[in-house]
């Protein structure tokens, strides 16, 4: 699966794109979330508020409940500010 | 039509072409965005706008669709830039051709709405204290919210 962060989430996970494997009981976006969150103190500070964070999956705008599996491209972002 | 670029674009040229050879169309609507110098009561020096490559056009290309659907529309264009912008920019450009100028400019309103809260684009502000990444306002929510309910803004929040 391949995670991409942006904007801010990019400087706190140390991290703009990376390649990973999650277990095989990661089957929502919320697990993945909660997953991503274990992944180290950066990752962690990045998730610690999800009110705070948007996530595409396949680049679509996805909700918690949304299912992810292997090979996806999913996205962690900000609320948007552009125009 | 969409494009994301990093370089400015030629509003008479653009706006121009929108209707080029199109004698149905009555009216042109343009917004564009630029970049100013001031964020609240803090100076800008300059903004850099990063985005997510492939999600914005597919993004900006299903908001088009949308407006396309609910508006009688001749023609649209939507063209958001990227990368270090300085104060007096140009940041993004909507233009809708129509054959009233109702939809024109309802169309128009509706894509910026709508970008501004779809379009994965972030700016991050260059002021003395350092650079810091722009939040989302709650105001830029409501005003393309009320696209869904068809009830207007209060006038205060929607206000730039």
């Amino acid at each position: 699966m391949k995670l991409l962060y942006f904007a801010w989430l990019k400087a706190k996970t140390g991290v703009a794109e990376e390649e990973l494997t999650p277990p095989p009981e990661v089957a929502t976006v919320a697990d993945l979330l909660a997953w991503l969150a274990t992944r180290g103190p950066g990752h962690a500070a990045a998730l610690a508020d999800l009110s705070a964070l948007r996530v595409a999956v396949n680049q679509e705008y996805a909700k918690p409940g949304d299912p992810v599996r292997p090979g996806d491209e999913v996205a962690l972002f900000p609320p948007v500010t552009g125009g | 039509m969409i494009r994301v670029q990093q370089e400015d674009f030629d509003v008479g040229a653009e706006v121009a072409a929108l209707s080029a050879g199109n004698h149905a169309v009555g009216g042109v609507a343009v917004f564009i965005g630029v970049v100013r110098d001031m964020a609240g009561d803090e100076a800008i020096g300059a903004m850099t706008l990063e985005h997510y490559p492939g999600m914005t056009e597919r993004m900006l290309n299903s908001i088009e669709a949308e407006a396309r659907e609910r508006w009688p529309l001749e023609a649209s264009l939507i063209i958001h830039r990227f990368g270090r912008l300085q104060p007096g920019e140009r940041i993004v450009l909507v233009a809708t051709a129509s054959a009233h100028r109702h939809a024109a400019f309802e169309a128009c309103e509706f894509l910026v709405d709508w970008l501004k809260t779809k379009a994965p684009f972030w700016k991050l502000e260059e002021t003395a204290a350092g650079a810091k990444w722009v939040e989302a306002r709650s105001s830029d929510d409501q005003a393309a919210a009320r696209w869904h309910t068809g009830s207007k803004p209060d006038a205060s929040d929607a206000a730039e």
